[in-house]
């Protein structure tokens, strides 16, 4: 039946010409949108050849931008981890008044411009801001400095893990808690051995995206970190100083490094969802439990 | 063990689930808990496991009052519905995990003895290494049984056992449990919605509406002796007829029923659809037959009384009458209940 007409497509909406027509519209859009900056950022960090390419990376204010980056993203991602671990648990393992009030509130960075939270923190840790001057006498510097960057990293990135979890908690229920109870289990146990292990992908996905934003971020640290060369600039923010600087060949250096640091997050990513898919049949319960891989898109 | 509840009361927001309920359970009793849903049956089997807190009432193991011992102390094996098994675990090592966790230390070679032990008794010899998804929904169902039974509970709570499976492997899950009852002695307690499961498997059933007990008793006592028109109607068929009651009698178009301790006024006749005998002779209610149904072992046919009441019966495969024969239905075993 299916064969009696070979113009007919296979299936509805099948067609050749919709299809070879999307598949090229796509594969247009990727390659002038995604690949070609990246193609040439990579071209243009190494048109001056190697050598200039390391001079470059290891000018000593640039090597002080990457070490800003990688110590904000180690202070950050840990304590937004463990936030955002503890959001899930408490939206979706608890009944609260709030709770759905708390689910939208964490969503808030997403949908906020990057600038109005460095605007916000200046307003409040500025020197003419809530606590300016009670910092200042105690000494204690927060706005153009590490825990500025830190806080300022947070907040964007607040919703990352919590985001990746909420979904999949929630259609775990609370069923695996109170049975490992149940069987004699504390709560720190039955939190290592029954919860953590069946949403450790989501988690590590969570925690991946959460890093490359954290070191990525631009708009919301250039504001707290007064940009000051060689002290408080990240690198997100150094390659736009070069870039200022007419230095091209720096800009496009820096930036390759962040680039480089997108390919492990994306190879780091491939890799946890093979090995998670690798697992996913096992933890999987047909119609009891939810596909472990629904979780890792 | 023995069980006991002592009006205990329990509270959702504004809804309240359960009403001052009070029951004695025997050790080594099974138990069942039979119930619509939102009856309370649940959420009763959830406090005596710990789950859930009541917020009046007291619950006791034996003569100690187990209250207020968190579930993970409180010595309960509780089988889910949906049998929560770990997941990420295989079958041996969700057996192993309450003994791995327990404050009774037992060695490793201990442990994975008494999992062998467990999963000869469950049936389930040589799936240890598989993971929960690779087994069907009958032997996960076993599986949670062994988990349940490694810690030694004092008693075994079951909530709705056979809920998610097939009427087949029901039946037979059924009759396995009670062997493994009689067995092990333990007390147990399991909720149902399903009266053929209730009936079928326990030695005592606890039936529930809205909070309350209506009837508790043998399955014999609460067949033969419904409490209630809700017992009636709630295990099994029931047929319902409206009736008036003067003088401890019932009338329906000058057929009377004994109506003892019923008070005057209208009231409501119960009968079984087994419990009909179709007649021409005059003896029995006038009906009119509306429609006659086939089933493999017999025929169910429906009437119609003279003002409209509809009957419905079962008649052997050989009954030869069709619509609109009129004639009258001579009733077994009826039962008045206060309208």
């Amino acid at each position: 039946m299916a064969k009696s007409k070979s113009r007919r497509p296979p299936r509805i909406g099948d067609a050749p010409v919709f299809r070879n027509t999307m598949i090229a519209v796509v594969l247009t859009l990727v390659a002038l949108v995604i690949i070609a900056p990246l193609a040439v950022i990579g071209y243009e960090a190494f048109s001056r050849g190697i050598a200039y390419f390391g001079k470059t990376i290891a000018n000593s204010d640039t090597r002080h931008a990457i070490l800003m980056t990688a110590l904000t993203a180690l202070i950050a991602v840990p304590i937004n981890t463990a936030f955002g671990v503890a959001a899930a648990w408490a939206i979706t393992k608890f009944d609260f008044p709030g709770r759905r009030l708390l689910l939208i509130v964490i969503e808030i960075p997403f949908s906020v411009s990057p600038i109005v939270a460095g605007v916000a923190y200046l307003f409040v840790y500025g020197l003419q801001g809530l606590f300016g001057e009670t910092l200042q006498s105690a000494d204690i510097k927060i706005l153009f400095a590490l825990p500025g960057i830190v806080l300022a990293s947070m907040f964007v990135t607040a919703p990352f893990v919590a985001r990746e979890l909420i979904p999949l908690m929630q259609a775990q229920g609370r069923d695996l808690e109170e049975a490992a109870t149940s069987l004699g289990a504390s709560g720190w146990r039955t939190f290592f051995f029954v919860t953590l292990p069946n949403i450790k992908w989501a988690l590590l996905y969570g925690v991946i995206l959460c890093n490359s934003r954290v070191m990525g971020e631009f708009g919301a640290v250039s504001v707290v970190s007064g940009n000051i060369r060689g002290q408080t600039n990240t690198l997100p923010l150094h390659i736009e100083l070069l870039y200022h600087d007419y230095n091209a060949v720096g800009a496009f250096a820096a930036a390759s490094i962040l680039a480089a640091l997108a390919v492990v997050t994306l190879i780091a990513k491939v890799a946890l969802e093979r090995r998670g898919a690798g697992r996913v049949r096992r933890p999987s319960l047909a119609g009891t439990a939810p596909d472990i891989s629904e979780t890792t898109p | 063990m023995k069980i006991r509840l002592d009006t205990v009361v329990k509270t959702f927001d504004t809804f309240r689930a359960v009403h001052g309920v009070s029951l004695d359970i025997e050790s080594g009793e099974l138990v069942a808990l039979l119930g619509p849903s939102g009856s309370g049956k649940t959420t009763i089997l959830r406090m005596v496991a710990g789950l859930e807190f009541p917020d009046g009432g007291a619950i006791y193991f034996g003569d100690e009052n187990a209250t207020d011992i968190e579930v993970r102390h409180r010595g309960v094996g509780f089988v889910f519905q949906h049998y929560a098994l770990f997941p990420h675990m295989t079958v041996g090592e969700n057996i192993a995990f309450g003994m791995k966790v327990s404050k009774t230390k037992r060695s490793g070679s201990e442990i994975s003895e008494r999992v062998a032990h467990l999963l000869r008794l469950v049936q389930l010899e040589g799936l240890e290494d598989r993971f929960p998804a690779q087994i069907s929904g009958g032997q996960r169902q076993r599986v949670a049984l062994a988990r349940a039974l490694a810690v030694d509970p004092k008693v075994l709570l079951l909530d709705e056992p056979f809920g998610a499976l097939d009427a087949n492997v029901r039946r037979d899950l059924r009759r396995w449990l009670r062997k493994i009852h009689d067995e092990l002695g333990i007390t147990t307690l399991f909720v149902t919605h399903d009266q053929a499961e209730a009936l079928d498997l326990a030695d005592r059933v606890v039936i529930l509406d809205k909070g309350r007990i209506v009837q508790t008793g043998t399955p014999e006592e609460v067949c033969r002796a419904p409490a209630s028109a809700f017992v009636m109607n709630f295990l099994g068929d029931a047929n319902r007829l409206k009736v008036t009651v003067s003088d401890e009698k019932a009338q329906i178009h000058n057929v009377t029923f004994e109506a003892p301790d019923i008070a005057d006024g209208p009231a409501e006749l119960y009968f079984r659809p087994a419990d009909v005998t179709w007649r021409e002779d005059g003896h029995g209610i006038q009906a009119t037959i509306a429609r006659v149904i086939d089933r493999p072992d017999s025929r169910r046919v429906l009437a119609l009384t003279v003002d409209g009441q509809s009957i419905e019966f079962d008649a052997a495969p050989e009954f030869p009458f069709r619509a609109e024969t009129r004639g009258f239905v001579d009733i077994r075993r009826p039962r008045v209940y206060p309208a």
